[in-house]
């Protein structure tokens, strides 16, 4: 029986990471994370969760603790965000080749300088290639499933690697949303107890994060490559026992209006609500839009992508980060090594956008739609990297 | 109080590691593994102990053994506790678990102490040892917090104008002790029965205890590797190395030093101090000695002893 409960982005974080019964929660505070570990910490207070609750000095050491925690067996989650994620950086990588099943829900917050604690996505992106399983959000709900599935599919054997649930900063972690949640028994048999395959056990003593030079290291990451590579079967099956428990169907993608467009935008996180409201409007005045949303950015879908894109005359790649002194932002980076490698011929240009929390409106997105529209008809690219928004 | 008979003979550290010969931290985990009284987790911060202890697929310990990074050992004793807590609680887990975590003098007094700092304050039960070799001797003998003033490392060279190091050593186990936490203390391995009797003792007090061991370095140091254990035994017989404890704060005198000999005997067997004993930097070594005083004077005046 589910239930609709009023929720911010990150109250719906909390409130799955809370039925998931997670044995250690590692956290510290940063804006806009904060409330998913307050609100947590009251469920640990008020008795209604057996987590220890570690509220270390740093991300540093939180990302430490989830490690050594993840390491003993234990169900691990924490959660941060910009320059907290930044700190953690380090760890990231010795989590995600370690082996460590961490869900991570990271609110995304640009980076400093200057400081600044609004939504883009610099922060995840900075540390795009540490290995993890990273999904966006468009809104509440999708935060709330979305850290249900990620803790079945890190912890899968066949999977074992951490899991960043992004969200936007302000945008959804303080928005209240109607947030249909399950019932805490269902829950517990949809995400079960951790099955560690190898632990620290000191009755069967390992020896884990040794020194590993030229003769092994390779292999070691090559064996983490291919678990990424691996884990789309695992995400797939959990997105369709997930659909059938609660008739939400995930993919790796969503797609919006697709079927006949001529142009379509693809973006990250809740900017695809906007998105898709313009579509819809655009639509009714008989322009054909549409709108393509990955969920899964890590391991990346090509091949949805490009099924998605088959018909389509152009495609504006909306990136909420800049990769300065690149060609394109780094979602657009990935798309065009994959329509080269595929040998897709399609008219992209990438819109970098609402850095540092500056909005984007309906009007800018029309305006993109209509710019990629032109670009379909015409078959010429003006501008291939444009921002839009800044002054 | 051990007696020798009393120890295990299981090697929980085992021969064939890498460390140098007469390498003091190799002589610490062996005698630290003795002291252990049940099943137990260890974890290392990067350093000397980690990379020569567990050369990848091959390792010296018989006991579960975990190394994230070099600043976050205190961290991820933490999380060990914090999980076994978490699963006895939901009855995934049965048994009792020690954890010690070991960092050189880099991973303690420099880069680690954050870490430290917060699972002090937190009140994570575990040990702590810091083999402290007064330098970072495994990227290349760099000075560190922990390098004593004078003393030549390559990042503090013994100079025409600066002679080594202008610095004195931090007080770490004061640092520590500030936490108020049940234990923290001094050791050096030539009083092994001292030693054990701590590692023993930090294990069974409930909540975190400190250790701070001195760490003879052949190579760092520049001494012979025969005598690393004498250099370990004048450090405390020159006052330079008090031994002792603190237990909630009350600082107890372990080793009593009533005949101390001057602390050029500890200096004069160690390349890295040779510079001091040419003319024109002769007064260091009464700066040194000044200050072994001082910090025996401080040390002996807390304990009661003065």
């Amino acid at each position: 029986m589910s239930r609709i409960l009023g929720l911010t982005g990150n109250g719906a974080v909390a409130y799955a990471v809370k039925q998931c019964e997670v044995d250690v929660v590692a956290a510290y505070p940063i804006t806009p994370q904060t409330l998913i570990v307050e609100e947590f910490s009251e469920f640990v207070h008020n008795g209604e969760v057996h987590t220890e609750f570690v509220c270390v000095e740093s991300e540093h050491s939180a990302m430490s603790a989830c490690v050594g925690a993840s390491l003993t067996g234990a169900r691990v989650f924490t959660a941060t965000a910009s320059q907290g994620l930044a700190l953690m950086h380090e760890i990231l990588y010795i989590a995600s080749t370690l082996r460590c099943p961490i869900v991570m829900g990271v609110v995304n917050r640009t980076l400093s300088a200057p400081i600044n604690i609004h939504c883009d996505h610099s922060d995840m992106m900075g540390s795009r290639d540490c290995g993890w399983i990273q999904v966006y959000v468009e809104n509440a709900q999708e935060a709330y499933d979305w850290v249900l599935q990620a803790f079945r599919i890190a912890e899968s054997p066949e999977v074992l690697l951490p899991v960043t649930v992004n969200l936007d900063g302000f945008i959804l972690s303080h928005s209240l949303e109607g947030v249909e949640v399950l019932d805490d028994e269902e829950v517990r048999s949809f995400v079960s107890t951790r099955k560690p395959v190898i632990t620290i056990d000191p009755n069967k003593p390992i020896t884990v994060g040794p020194i590993c030079f030229t003769d092994f290291y390779f292999e070691t990451k090559r064996q983490h490559v291919e678990a990424m590579n691996q884990s789309p079967k695992t995400i797939n099956e959990v997105n369709g026992e997930f659909a059938e428990l609660t008739g939400r169907r995930y993919n790796f993608i969503e797609t919006y209006m697709m079927e006949d467009a001529e142009a379509a935008i693809i973006c990250l996180g809740s900017t695809a609500g906007t998105a898709k409201a313009v579509a819809k409007r655009m639509r009714g005045r008989g322009k054909k839009v549409g709108v393509i949303k990955p969920w899964v950015y890590r391991p990346f879908p090509a091949e949805q992508i490009l099924k998605s894109v088959e018909n389509i005359g152009s495609l504006a790649v909306l990136d909420r980060a800049c990769s300065v002194g690149a060609p394109y932002g780094p979602l657009c980076s990935d798309i065009a090594a994959v329509l080269y490698k595929e040998n897709v011929k399609l008219n992209i240009f990438n819109v970098i956008y609402g850095l540092g929390g500056r909005d984007i409106t309906p009007l800018d997105i029309e305006a993109i739609f209509n710019e990629a529209l032109e670009v379909a008809e015409t078959g010429v690219v003006k501008e291939p990297l444009k921002f839009v928004g800044v002054r | 109080m051990v007696r020798l008979n009393e120890l295990t003979t299981e090697e929980l550290f085992t021969p064939g590691h890498r460390l140098c010969a007469g390498c003091g931290a190799g002589v610490i985990a062996r005698m630290t593994m003795k002291a252990l009284r049940r099943p137990t987790v260890v974890v290392n911060a990067t350093g000397c102990l980690e990379v020569a202890s567990t050369i990848y697929p091959y390792t010296a310990w018989k006991v579960s053994w975990v190394h994230i990074a070099f600043e976050n050992a205190a961290a991820v004793a933490s999380g060990i506790e914090a999980a076994y807590k978490a699963m006895r609680r939901r009855k995934a887990w049965d048994r009792e678990v020690d954890i010690i975590a070991f960092g050189g003098d880099g991973g303690t007094f420099d880069i680690g102490i954050q870490a430290i700092s917060g699972a002090l304050e937190r009140g994570h039960d575990f040990l702590y040892i810091c083999y402290d070799n007064e330098a970072y001797m495994n990227t290349g003998i760099q000075r560190s917090g922990a390098t004593p003033h004078g003393a030549a490392t390559t990042t503090s060279p013994a100079g025409t104008k600066i002679p080594g190091k202008p610095e004195f050593k931090k007080d770490f186990i004061g640092i520590c002790a500030a936490h108020g936490i049940e234990n923290a203390a001094t050791a050096s391995p030539a009083y092994w029965n001292d030693y054990i009797t701590k590692v023993r003792k930090g294990l069974e007090v409930d909540g975190p205890a400190v250790i701070h061991v001195f760490s003879p370095c052949p190579l760092g140091m520049r001494h012979d590797s025969a005598i690393s254990i004498e250099l370990a035994r004048l450090a405390v017989q020159t006052r330079y190395w008090p031994v002792y404890e603190v237990e909630r704060g009350e600082y107890k005198l372990n080793i009593k030093v009533p005949r101390p000999k001057p602390v050029v005997e500890f200096l004069k067997l160690q390349g890295r101090f040779r510079h001091l004993f040419q003319p024109q930097f002769k007064h260091e070594i009464d700066i040194i000695q000044r200050w072994v005083d001082e910090n025996w004077k401080r040390i002996t005046k807390l304990c009661g002893e003065a």
